[in-house]
């Protein structure tokens, strides 16, 4: 009730009114909020590969490289003309392709964008703003293995 | 005849047909010596339709996994009756629909028709044109290819640069950090049941607009309208439209029939990306601008600085009917009249020149 003593700072319209307002808002960030998360996949469990088997020495001439699988990304291997075996991320750090050897530039080349990198990864030509994460290379016998970071 | 007109009386006396007969009666199109123009819309309207219809065949047979998907595109082609033509119909339309868009959009902005009080119209054109991209973005995925993979790669790669969300997005966007099976999965989603909602929906609020305003003429055409006898929607403009109409299925027909689409070779999510990767056409001149910019601008990645004008570009695009003011005599500012040139000029030379081969 309107009270006569002079009108009542908050009046029972606006009150309910913010009331149903807040209750609207709540229930509609209640029903949002999982969806948000829905739409997101869950981290799955997974065994961080730090070390592979990329290849065999015997199988990769001078002057070629190839392609192999580290964890969820692939990586590069590449003997150099000189004899050298190294290993890289094959993840362009333009906007993701996946790069490969040119043996008639004698460079990383990634075909998407026309990036180019050097022998030691370092981004050269093109648009590709760093260069391919090195990894470290270990002959055992004729198998090659690559570790990540130090 | 008396059957149905009993038919009609009756949904008559129920409904109240007469206001949207006398709608339908006193409807019409200006006529002037650019009236050629108001054909496009209703021409992608249709490529629509044919994308929806081809799109639902396809659906009897596709599977949306990363291991199924490609050959199950492969059995449509050849093995399903007639599923060579049907894939093939569903991904030139799919081309058709956006040049058709385009033409649709850029005559529009020629006639200043973006202009109060149609700015509600420009929006959601604009909009729409946005989805049928988002059409095309996600549907090029879904035969899991190689030259497919590569382009959902870089494309979702790129939304990772928007500033505070871009992390959030491609998670979205990928179903994970990498795309995967997941990544298919979703788009797929995207491409049948969230996109072809959002188009109905403002599809509908699009034509809507245009029964309420009706056509738009231009303040320099004025004259001429005035002077010649507008048609009438029911039945002359139908009938010309319907004449667009059929040669639209017949330059659909026979590139489907003698340029049947390409399949290309499985995705290998651990292979190379292959020479002579390019993406959709309509997105050449986004693609060749990347490939000429170095490596950082001002100590800023190149990349960076391009989408982010390509964004700045599109905003100014879509804020046309606010931004420009007119002239003080009527009719559209000058300045917005060669910018129009210039960003046709723009993707036009670019998207030709890619295909002329002038960017190694």
């Amino acid at each position: 009730m309107a009270s006569t003593e002079g009108a009542p700072r908050v009046s029972r319209r606006s009150a309910l009114s913010w009331l149903l307002g807040t209750s609207l808002g709540a229930t509609i960030i209640a029903a949002l909020y999982p969806v948000f998360r829905f739409v997101i996949p869950p981290r799955v469990a997974e065994a961080p590969v730090n070390r592979v088997l990329a290849g065999q020495l015997s199988q990769l001439a001078d002057n070629t490289g190839k392609i192999f699988r580290f964890g969820a990304r692939p990586g590069i291997l590449i003997r150099t003309p000189a004899g050298h075996v190294r290993a890289f991320s094959a993840v362009c750090t333009h906007l993701g392709c996946t790069v490969q050897y040119r043996p008639d530039l004698q460079h990383i080349w990634c075909a998407c964008h026309n990036g180019q990198y050097d022998l030691h990864g370092k981004n050269i030509a093109g648009p590709p703003p760093k260069p391919l994460e090195e990894y470290k290379v270990a002959i055992v016998g004729d198998d090659i293995y690559v570790t990540k970071g130090a | 005849m008396r059957a149905l007109d009993k038919l009609w009386q009756a949904l008559d006396e129920r409904l109240e047909l007469d206001p949207i007969v006398e709608f339908i009666r006193h409807k019409v199109v200006p006529t002037h010596r650019h009236s050629w123009a108001y054909y496009f819309g209703g021409l992608t309207l249709f490529f629509f339709f044919v994308q929806v219809s081809t799109g639902i065949l396809l659906l009897l047979y596709y599977r949306p996994t990363a291991e199924a998907a490609f050959e199950s595109v492969q059995f449509i082609v050849t093995r399903v009756p007639f599923g060579w033509l049907v894939r093939s119909i569903h991904s030139w339309s799919a081309n058709l629909m956006i040049l058709s868009a385009f033409a649709h959009m850029f005559s529009v902005y020629f006639m200043g028709s973006y202009a109060k009080p149609r700015e509600l119209t420009w929006w959601s054109g604009v909009a729409l044109l946005g989805l049928a991209m988002g059409f095309g973005f996600s549907g090029y995925l879904l035969p899991w290819n190689t030259l497919s993979f590569f382009a959902t790669r870089v494309g979702t790669d790129m939304v990772s640069l928007v500033p505070f969300v871009g992390g959030w997005l491609l998670k979205f966007l990928r179903g994970g950090s990498e795309v995967t099976g997941a990544t298919l999965t979703r788009f797929f989603g995207f491409h049948v049941a969230v996109l072809p909602m959002l188009t109905t929906l403002l599809l509908g609020f699009h034509l809507a607009l245009i029964q309420r305003q009706g056509m738009h003429v231009p303040a320099s055409l004025e004259e001429e309208a005035k002077r010649r006898k507008p048609i009438r929607f029911v039945p002359n403009f139908m009938m010309r439209e319907g004449v667009v109409w059929l040669l639209g299925l017949a330059a659909l027909a026979a590139l489907a029939a003698f340029f049947p689409w390409e399949l290309g070779t499985k995705a290998d999510p651990f292979g190379s990306a292959p020479a002579g990767i390019k993406p959709e056409w309509y997105f050449l001149f986004v693609f060749e601008t990347l490939k000429l910019l170095p490596a950082h601008i001002f100590g800023i990645e190149g990349e960076l600085i391009g989408l982010g004008a390509f964004a700045a570009g599109g905003l100014v695009w879509f804020l046309v009917p606010i931004l420009d003011r007119g002239r003080p005599g009527g009719g559209r500012g000058r300045t917005f009249f060669v910018l129009g040139w210039l960003v046709l000029a723009y993707i036009v030379g670019f998207t030709f020149a890619s295909f002329a081969g002038v960017f190694k």
